[in-house]
């Protein structure tokens, strides 16, 4: 089982056609990533999917890096 | 003051017969069929289960891939025969002549399979799962749109929906722009990709289509005895047009003229052509009259000629009509028997070998026409391509809702 942390930037790559190697812990998915505010949608769709839950869009709109996105996870699902 | 001259300086498709002009070109040429059992879903519940598919598409040279899965398959073939059209014609946009750039590439059906996976997802996980990107990724103007963000065109972006009119619409009037004043290069034509479970049942309920399951690529048979209905082609065609003067100038590889375009509506049936072809024939004669040519010099037409036993009949009778004693040496073909019907992509393929054709001085055939019908006694080229003069060509369009379209390709003079 991989830890949440390589779930997390695994489906980043992926929603995000970067490599698996570029999605460093710090990273913003707008300013070095390359993503739009469709994109950021639809990754938090994809985080959604992958730990079964929802997000509220309040909350949404806060993860904009990868630790923010693994620590959302952590904090309410780990 | 005389009008601005129009030259096609660009082409760029993607078809069942090859993903680019020169690959589509060898096969039709040769008299090949881009026909085959559909493999992409369960056909068997369907009274027609082939199309003409295109086949070994790879996006990947031409856009990245992170984009293309943001589009419809029709969106990228569109995307990948746009692309093709500019490296073509080396034309090179540039803050002075973006606003003079402009893009008409449209879609008789649009992103039908996106929209049926969007209703699926609604019915199997709810309103939470439907991507942000499905509609930017299934609307009919998002070639025309995706194309100018890519070079940066700054005129006129449209995309006009006339079913299977809609690439011959879409060239003509990105020309009339040309012509008017308005810009000096244009980026058009039309992609489709309807072969999916709705789009099938759909053309196959209005029994549109061929049901010759046991022999695909016998199937599409214009003016044969045999017809009985069309074969669902899928692909692109897109052309780069470009003022006459603006093109020598910049040194511009010209293949032709675009010397005429018309237009007219049938006022009859929502699928059907009037029998005696009269829809078809006013817009041949509004084109002929648009390029002030004399018949005599269309050397060959290439027809609609869906293989429908309505259509067919009704477009012969409208070149007879038209073409008046001159109907002896002109040669009449339809590419559809090949690839069959590419719905709103089948008008600018179909210009594109329209184009070829003056080019290479060579006539399409019409394959599987083994016995043509009562009242189909002329050239309709069959089995093999002829070589001939070919100095102008005609080539015809005709749409549910009665919407025709036809335009005249010269040889530049």
């Amino acid at each position: 089982m991989s830890s949440i942390e390589e779930r997390v930037k695994k489906i980043v790559a992926e929603q995000l056609g970067v490599k698996e190697e570029e999605v460093k812990n710090e990273a913003s998915f707008v300013e070095d990533l390359g993503a739009d505010s469709l994109d950021t949608v639809e990754l938090v769709m994809a985080l959604e999917e992958e730990f079964e839950t929802e997000i509220p869009d309040e909350e949404a709109e806060k993860i904009t890096t990868v630790q923010l996105a693994i620590d959302y996870v952590n904090a309410n699902l780990g | 003051m005389s009008r601005r001259r129009v030259v096609v300086t660009g082409l760029g498709m993607v078809s069942p017969l090859g993903n680019d002009v020169t690959s589509t070109w060898e096969g039709i040429v040769a008299g090949r069929s881009g026909a085959a059992t559909i493999d992409t879903f369960d056909a068997s519940p369907f009274t027609t289960q082939f199309s003409a598919p295109v086949k070994g598409f790879d996006v990947e040279p031409y856009l990245p891939v992170k984009d293309a899965r943001k589009m419809d398959p029709f969106i990228q073939y569109g995307m990948v025969a746009g692309i093709q059209a500019m490296r073509d014609s080396g034309l090179e946009i540039t803050e002075e002549n973006a606003p003079r750039i402009g893009a008409a590439i449209g879609a008789g059906i649009g992103g039908i399979g996106s929209i049926e996976d969007g209703a699926k997802t609604i019915a199997t996980k709810g309103p939470r799962r439907i991507s942000p990107f499905f509609v930017p990724g299934a609307i009919i103007n998002m070639i025309a749109g995706n194309l100018s963000i890519k070079y940066g065109f700054k005129g006129p972006n449209i995309s006009v929906v006339t079913a299977c009119t809609t690439g011959t619409h879409n060239i003509g009037l990105a020309a009339r722009m040309i012509q008017h004043g308005e810009v000096d290069a244009m980026i058009a034509g039309g992609a489709e990709m309807a072969c999916t479970p709705v789009g099938l049942g759909g053309f196959a309920a209005a029994r549109a289509l061929s049901t010759r399951n046991d022999d695909p690529q016998a199937a599409s048979r214009p003016w044969d005895k045999d017809r009985d209905g069309f074969v669902l082609g899928d692909g692109a065609g897109v052309l780069v047009l470009e003022e006459y003067e603006t093109a020598k100038a910049r040194g511009a590889k010209i293949y032709a003229e675009l010397v005429g375009f018309g237009m007219s509506g049938d006022a009859y049936h929502m699928t059907s052509p009037p029998e005696n072809g009269e829809g078809a024939a006013m817009s041949m004669q509004n084109a002929i009259n648009d390029a002030q040519i004399d018949v005599a010099h269309i050397n060959y037409i290439n027809a609609h000629g869906t293989s429908t036993p309505a259509g067919d009949i009704a477009e012969c009778k409208a070149v007879k009509s038209v073409m008046g004693s001159a109907v002896d040496q002109v040669a009449v073909s339809s590419t559809k028997s090949m690839i069959g019907h590419l719905l709103g992509a089948a008008g600018s393929v179909e210009a594109i070998f329209s184009v070829l054709a003056i080019r290479d001085q060579v006539a399409p055939p019409t394959i599987n026409l083994d016995n043509p019908d009562e009242g189909c006694d002329i050239n309709l080229v069959p089995h093999t391509a002829q070589e001939r003069t070919i100095d102008a060509v005609l080539t015809n369009s005709f749409g549910f809702g009665g919407t025709n379209g036809s335009l005249i390709f010269r040889k530049l003079s």
